[in-house]
């Protein structure tokens, strides 16, 4: 069983768990992702993973508490054992000398990007990140990213902090004025990963999303996470989670996100 | 000696009416009279063909004849040599084209009712409390991975522990059993027995470790620096789809999803559970094996007013047990027969509302024997449904495969093997199921298991 080692609400409604997980943490590539069920009557919570130490044997990750089973999460303490924890899955991001590279960030994919960042500006790029929220007191890890990125640019839907409106609004501005990216990278919100990948689309930079569709096994046996790119099907937790987001049908992932909001609601009414 | 009576003793089951309103298993199994009476059926032929037919080679007139005598704990112990999930087994092996099939009381009667007795053998000891635990076996010193917990992994484990050597097994769900529990659902095969006869495995001493993903958290050539050998029982991989317009819509499930969801997640539950399924009022299964049935079958236990299954082939080239078919029909699924999808329909919210179908007509056998469907021209229907389920089989498990690149694969991605010792491409590296043979049954792993496990000890004796 895995050991809950820290475990804090960072900011309203987003936790940040670390576990003792030693194969997990020797392991861990920037962009995988774990699957968690806190209890025998949990769903499997696909995470991205946010941290790791393999010479400690931790792995951290940040999860919004949203429906009943990330509730559930939540309510675990430090020392407590969580039901089952598997990872590392899905495949890892291509980490290569790009250039520039933007990476964007919002909800969980804060702490999503902040590994890939690291990973990108140790192997020589210069990443700017762009971390948005509704206000400031939202934003978390911004210490940890501006100590890996030559520059993070907030985005607060208030205006309390950076920009006001969204980080694909403050993207969006800063092609138009001239800046340059040889890649962009998003993680957090299925509709942000869209708006991203449109904002940049007339730009034709690869634009890279971690997809989080539903799912339920998580390595490549019930085809729940099926979504459509370039036409093609392919299947977000063997193929992915990273796809050229210029090629997914977003109209079709955004549908398959809502599948079941009914049942969410049920659930969570009879905790 | 009594005249032999021509049926089988019939097994009671629960009514079609009542037990389409719940997730309990449908026979209830023999009581220990009928049981005797049926083994009494049982020539005790001097050659026996059944035992020919059984892909794990349990000594079956022996253990009839334990029955006829009462003697039960005789009877369980000698199936056990061969076979340790003999519970599960009595009730999901194919007997008709196995042991069933050869039986020479079947030549003008019914066959001896060979699964329901190995049921009734197993059900009893379970009954009786704890299983008894065989002989430690002397250590061999040699360490075998066994990667995936379910009926081939589950039967090489058992085997190689029984030769004296260290087995560790690692499955990549929360809980082991594979297909045994995320596939085959309650009313079939219910789940506290077969953790009971999983846990025989710890008994053997076995070591289990769940939530382990080889070929991710750890490669295989990983595994060879600490285990002599390792066996791949890995099983199915991604769903095979229609790759019709409108599959990806809400609504529509792979089998395996579908299944999973209700299976392993306790779906049927919810929401004391928390995982949910569209439970549709219309339900429309693609298929026509073991797996499609046990679809349309479950949609009705989740409050489908109709359940339709959807198959463009005829009845009779049906690859699902007939006894499946049989126990589907009773309880009222619809066959749409001579149908295929050409596409599904949905609405402006990407709910799938309709399922277009082409007619089919049957032409000349193909390769397997069975009559190949035809499609009719311009008489395409539609029919309303509220969820769809594909349940046309499944790719092997692409993980190991794709991670391991010194691993030799076929066209289907199923990980290539000498049928007589399952080994593979890679030195000290065995498979066996699913993931070599691509979607089969039970038993057919728990044979390829078998016949690994001798590969794999015979390979391990060899070793220097």
């Amino acid at each position: 069983m895995i050991k809950i080692l820290e475990k804090k609400q960072i900011v309203p409604n987003i936790h940040s768990c670390t576990v003792d997980a030693k194969d997990v943490a020797r392991k861990a590539l920037p962009g995988q992702f774990l699957i968690v069920i806190p209890d025998e009557y949990s769903e499997r919570i696909p995470i991205t993973i946010s941290d790791w130490d393999a010479k400690k044997g931790t792995v951290t990750f940040i999860f919004l508490e949203i429906g009943a089973s990330t509730q559930r999460l939540a309510e675990l303490k430090p020392g407590d054992e969580i039901y089952s924890f598997t990872g590392p899955l899905g495949k890892a991001f291509e980490i290569d000398k790009f250039g520039t590279v933007a990476l964007v960030g919002g909800c969980y994919g804060i702490g999503g990007i902040y590994p890939v960042a690291r990973a990108l500006k140790k192997k020589g790029n210069k990443v700017i990140c762009y971390s948005e929220a509704r206000s400031k007191f939202l934003l978390y890890w911004k210490n940890k990213l501006e100590e890996i990125s030559d520059e993070v640019r907030y985005a607060t839907t208030d205006g309390s902090l950076g920009t006001k409106g969204h980080s694909h609004d403050e993207l969006e501005e800063n092609l138009r004025s001239g800046k340059k990216f040889d890649r962009v990278i998003a993680i957090g919100c299925t509709f942000m990963m869209y708006r991203i990948s449109e904002v940049t689309r007339p730009y034709d930079i690869k634009t890279i999303v971690s997809m989080n569709p539903v799912m339920i096994d998580g390595t490549g046996m019930c085809g729940a996470c099926r979504l459509e790119v370039g036409g093609q099907t392919k299947f977000a937790c063997v193929d992915g989670p990273h796809f050229d987001g210029h090629k997914v049908n977003w109209d079709i992932i955004l549908a398959r996100r809502r599948a079941y909001f009914e049942e969410e609601i049920i659930s969570k009414e009879r905790l | 000696m009594a005249k032999i009576s021509p049926k089988k003793t019939p097994m009671r089951e629960q009514p079609p009416k009542e037990r389409i309103k719940n997730y309990d298993e449908v026979p209830f199994g023999y009581s220990p009279e009928e049981a005797v009476l049926e083994a009494q059926r049982c020539l005790q032929c001097k050659k026996p063909q059944c035992i020919e037919g059984c892909p794990v080679e349990i000594d079956i007139p022996g253990f009839i004849d334990f029955i006829a005598q009462k003697k039960f704990k005789e009877g369980i112990s000698l199936i056990k040599e061969k076979n340790i999930l003999p519970a599960i087994c009595g009730r999901v092996c194919p007997q008709e084209e196995q042991c069933e099939i050869v039986c020479i009381v079947g030549k003008k009667n019914e066959p001896v009712a060979i699964g329901r007795l190995e049921r009734f053998l197993a059900d009893w000891e379970r009954s009786q409390g704890e299983f008894e635990i065989p002989p430690k076996p002397k250590s061999t010193g040699k360490k075998v991975a066994i990667v995936g917990a379910g009926p081939a992994g589950i039967t090489a484990a058992a085997d190689l522990a029984r030769l004296g050597h260290k087995i560790d097994m690692f499955e990549a769900l929360h809980q082991p059993g594979g297909v045994l529990v995320y596939g085959i659902p309650e009313f079939r095969l219910p789940k506290n027995i077969v953790f009971k006869e999983i846990n025989y495995l710890k008994d053997l001493g076995i070591n289990l470790y769940t939530n382990y993903v080889i070929g991710r958290i750890k490669s295989i050539d990983e595994l060879l620096v600490k285990y002599n050998a390792v066996f791949l029982g890995t099983g199915a991989g991604l769903p095979w789809f229609l790759e019709v317009p409108g599959e990806n819509l809400n609504g529509v499930y792979s089998a395996n999803e579908y299944l999973t969801r209700a299976n392993l997640m306790k779906a049927y539950l919810f929401p004391k559970y928390k995982t949910p399924i569209i439970k549709g009022k219309r339900v429309a299964t693609v298929g026509g094996g073991n797996v499609a049935m046990d679809c349309a079958r479950t949609a009705l236990r989740l409050g489908a007013e109709k359940s339709i299954l959807i198959y463009r082939r005829s009845r009779t080239e049906m690859p699902a047990r007939n006894e499946e078919i049989h126990h589907a029909e009773e309880e009222g699924v619809i066959f749409q027969l001579l149908s295929n999808p050409a596409a599904f329909h949905g609405d402006n919210n990407y709910w799938v509302k309709e399922v277009e179908c082409i007619r089919m007509k049957l032409g000349e056998p193909d390769d397997s024997g069975r009559r190949r469907p035809v499609p009719i021209p311009d008489a395409n229907f539609r029919m309303p449904i509220d969820i769809a389920i594909i349940a046309i089989g499944n790719s092997p498990n692409p993980l190991i495969p794709s991670t391991t690149p010194d691993i030799e694969v076929g066209k289907w991605g199923n990980i290539i093997t000498d049928p007589k010792t399952g080994k593979i491409s890679k030195t000290g590296v065995f498979a066996g199921g699913d993931v070599a043979t691509g979607a089969a049954t039970v038993i057919l792993a728990m044979g390829a298991g078998k016949v690994a496990a001798r590969g794999i000890h015979e390979y391990l004796l060899n070793e220097t």
